[in-house]
């Protein structure tokens, strides 16, 4: 079963493709090149919904489909969830 | 991609319809009451009440007769009967319904009341739904369809599956010559780059950069607030999408790997040729479809991720979600599940294929989902207020 997908190699997020339980390995694929990828959900992700693949600090931008998608308002560690309680846009704010 | 044959309705000035509709069309809101009179006489026609057409001017107004006469041109329409409250504005929407070369007449209400207009358009309506009853099918090209596309109550799944099929179809539907048109201003917003990327001349580019730098001079001019119950909306919200940035990265898969946009639209106005055009117009899904409907569109593609319900009275609307979740919980209102694509047991390829099935069989005259319930969503663009 895949657990989560990543558009590109560049993103800093993978999409859960399933309801993912806190603690769960993962496993995930890279849309762009088709290779495995592996991480560790840190929380409850629900299908749809972002985890981080890496650690990220206030101010970082947020990588998904290889674009900018806003910016970072809390400290987010990887396999934590990521939503609009630590990402924000840049555009519309 | 083979041009596969569908079997739909040729009209008079040569364009293909999927729907055979005898529409009564009020030109303002006033006849709303006459018109539904004669759709309720006259069994097999369709009332198309509306909220606007009186005291409009400039653009809006301009926008208002290109809708209602868009809308009663539509080759989904075998004939229109138009009712307002006065004969001028009533013969210039006839007029313009008229150069199609299909079956229009116009009565207005003024000097006689609304149950004279009733019996003399419903003797007329009559007339126009027996003559359509009789129309038969032929045999026509998929590449004769003007496909619309637009996504609503989007998720992340959107952008992962059911987007890139509608873009899959979008490519072999435009390489095989057929019409196809976007649009969505404001969902662009972080991904116009990658719109502007896919204009097909600088011309072109430079259209679409500036009607977009317009709609968010609107955007910002009028918002009082951060936007964030708007724009995700809050059913984005619940599908895991954060910000505009990213719906909009998702909505553009929508647009294909390799089909060049050729021109931009002002809503609701046609497609001069050939090939994917881009079309400037609300966000909100009852609205652009039916700018979409009113430019002559005949079946529209709607991925969905949270399960948005819409659907126009006179352009079909086929659905389709990548969220297993909605696919099984609103069973009713998906045409097309492409959520196995999610688990890689399913190409965008395969997906795209079977979204063309989807659209032979609505064309041939299966009811969409939307149809099938009912959902008959007529939404008037209107750009400000009245004078």
């Amino acid at each position: 079963m895949i657990h989560f997908l990543v558009h590109d190699t560049a993103d800093t997020v993978g999409v859960a493709v399933v309801d993912v339980a806190a603690g769960t390995q993962c496993a995930g694929r890279d849309l762009s090149t088709n290779k495995p990828l592996n991480a560790k959900a840190a929380q409850d992700i629900p299908l749809g919904h972002k985890l981080a693949l890496k650690d990220l600090s206030v101010g970082d931008t947020v990588i998904k489909y290889g674009n900018d998608i806003g910016k970072v308002v809390q400290p987010i560690k990887a396999g934590q969830h990521v939503h609009i309680h630590n990402l924000k846009t840049k555009r519309w704010a | 991609m083979k041009d596969q044959t569908i079997h739909a309705y040729r009209r008079e000035n040569g364009r293909v319809g999927i729907r055979n509709h005898v529409i009564i069309l009020p030109v303002d809101d006033i006849s709303n009451a006459a018109c539904e009179g004669v759709a309720n006489n006259i069994k097999g026609t369709l009332g198309l009440p509306h909220a606007y057409g009186r005291l409009q001017f400039g653009e809006d107004l301009d926008l208002h007769f290109r809708t209602m006469i868009g809308t009663g041109a539509n080759p989904n329409v075998a004939a229109a009967v138009v009712i307002g409250i006065e004969p001028g504005w009533t013969q210039r929407i006839v007029e313009g319904i008229g150069k199609t070369g299909k079956p229009v007449a116009g009565f207005s209400i003024e000097g006689q009341g609304d149950i004279a207009t009733i019996a003399q358009a419903s003797k007329k309506a009559k007339e126009f739904v027996q003559w359509a009853t009789e129309l038969q099918r032929s045999e026509c090209k998929f590449s004769e369809l003007y496909i619309s596309v637009k996504c609503g109550e989007s998720d992340t799944t959107t952008g992962l599956a059911s987007c890139p099929t509608v873009g899959n179809v979008i490519d072999k539907h435009c390489a095989a010559g057929g019409v196809a048109s976007f649009g969505e201003t404001t969902e662009l917003t972080g991904a116009e780059h990658i719109v502007a990327g896919k204009a097909a001349s600088e011309a072109v580019r430079k259209q679409f950069q500036a009607m977009f730098d317009d709609y968010q001079k609107l955007v910002f001019g009028e918002k009082t607030s951060d936007l964030s119950e708007s724009q995700p909306t809050k059913g984005n919200i619940a599908g895991g999408l954060t910000t505009i940035e990213e719906k909009a990265l998702g909505n553009v898969e929508k647009l294909g790997k390799k089909t060049r946009f050729v021109g931009c639209l002002k809503p609701a106005e046609a497609p001069t040729d050939k090939g994917l055009w881009f079309m400037d117009t609300s966000s909100a899904a009852a609205e652009a479809v039916t700018l979409w409907a009113a430019s002559g569109a005949v079946v529209h593609l709607f991925p969905t991720g949270q399960g948005n319900v819409i659907g126009n009275p006179i352009e079909p609307v086929i659905k389709l979600s990548g969220n297993p979740k909605t696919v099984k919980l609103m069973a009713d209102h998906i045409d097309l599940d492409v959520s196995p694509i999610l688990q890689g047991e399913m190409t965008l390829d395969e997906a795209g294929d079977a979204l063309i099935d989807m659209i032979v069989r609505t064309a041939n005259g299966r009811l969409t989902a939307a149809e099938a319930l009912g959902h008959r969503e007529f939404v008037m663009t209107k750009l400000y207020r009245s004078a």
